[in-house]
């Protein structure tokens, strides 16, 4: 099973900014191992973020996001004690949810 | 026409002028970009992990590394970094945070501490070591570097890394100094900074280990060491080996009273 992400929520007047880290390969399909296979593409496909279980964003990323890569956005009229929820899917299908509590 | 053409480079030469006004110089661009990343250092999740791997029962023996001696006592890991590498009686040797986790891995765990050694970075174990280097490290935080010297074998170290410091070789007849020994060095974009005195807080030895972007994993100073030799085309002492720990010594007292960053982050 995958790493756990690292989620922070911080709360600023109308709105929280939510910081992610995520652990995954993010291989692009596009290299090749030392014996000259290709490797084949590993990589987050879904990201959905959830404010107290209602659906706030989702991304469609691909081979071009870094590995463990990082993400930040705001949450409109999110408040300290609200908890946020990141849940990605990548396209072998295994997934990862995470929870964290806006500070 | 002549005159138009005279125009024409007088106002490439007064863009040109603007433009080298406005450019920032390569370490603020650098900077600039650390500071963005900085929130989301992937070497966080290297922290998790190497806090989990600690506690964890692992290995032949089943055991886990809260009994490891880092040099402060057993299980003292706050603080220990910034004091490393140092002399310890058990294994009668100067050890770094690598050949001690090796140490440890082998007599609590059961470990083959040599084969580990000779596993290639990023593998098996080595990243078990990789882990367990950054959330040591992080564990001294904002501490000041302070090798201790009081033992004779420490000072030893400390002449053999400044002579290995020193010490010419391989085809381009290159040693550490020849990059490390001045102020204001460059190699491309990045600043070197100058080993051979305390370059300042987080900055070479207090910055590592570190997360490198261009390769997307985690540094110990050994792996770092590693590429040192690999760019100056010269063979690797290898894993733990004695010069490598030596050149810790002599880096990490030369940067004595250095704020520790560690796990930095790389470009």
């Amino acid at each position: 099973m995958a790493d756990p992400m690292r989620i922070r929520a911080q709360a600023s007047g109308s709105k929280a900014t939510v910081r992610v880290l995520m652990a995954h390969e993010m291989e692009t399909g596009q290299r090749k191992d030392s014996s000259g296979k290709v490797i084949p593409a590993w990589h987050i496909q879904e990201v959905t973020a959830q404010l107290n279980g209602k659906t706030v964003m989702t991304a469609q990323w691909g081979p071009a996001v870094s590995k463990n890569p990082f993400m930040q956005f705001d949450v409109k009229g999110a408040k300290a004690g609200d908890k946020i929820t990141i849940s990605w899917v990548d396209n072998k299908g295994d997934k990862r949810t995470d929870e964290a509590t806006v500070s | 026409m002549k005159q138009i053409l005279m125009a024409g480079m007088l106002m490439t030469s007064m863009v040109f002028a603007g433009a080298a006004m406005a450019q920032k110089s390569a370490a603020d661009g650098i900077a600039e970009y650390r500071k963005m990343l900085e929130d989301g250092n992937p070497a966080e999740l290297y922290e998790a992990k190497g806090a989990e791997l600690w506690k964890k029962k692992r290995g032949p023996k089943n055991e886990s590394l809260e009994r490891c001696d880092l040099g402060l006592g057993p299980g003292v890991v706050k603080g220990a970094w910034v004091q490393l590498p140092r002399w310890f009686a058990d294994t009668q040797r100067v050890q770094d945070l690598e050949s001690r986790l090796l140490t440890c891995m082998e007599t609590l765990q059961g470990f083959n501490a040599a084969e580990i050694a000779k596993t290639s970075f990023d593998r098996g174990e080595q990243e078990t070591i990789e882990s367990l280097a950054a959330w040591i490290s992080a564990s001294s935080r904002g501490q000041k570097i302070s090798l201790p010297q009081g033992h004779a074998e420490e000072r030893r170290m400390y002449e053999l890394g400044k002579r290995a410091f020193f010490f010419r070789g391989g085809p381009m007849d290159f040693s550490c100094a020849t990059c490390h020994g001045v102020d204001g060095q460059r190699v491309r974009l990045q600043d070197l900074p100058n080993l051979t005195k305390n370059p300042g807080d987080g900055i070479g030895f207090a910055a590592w280990p570190a997360y490198r972007v261009s390769s997307g994993n985690l540094w110990t100073m050994q792996r770092r060491l590693n590429d040192c030799y690999r760019q100056q085309r010269f063979p690797y002492p290898g894993f733990a080996s004695d010069v490598t720990i030596a050149l810790g010594v002599y880096m990490g007292v030369n940067a004595r009273g250095a704020e520790s960053i560690a796990p930095a982050l790389k470009r």
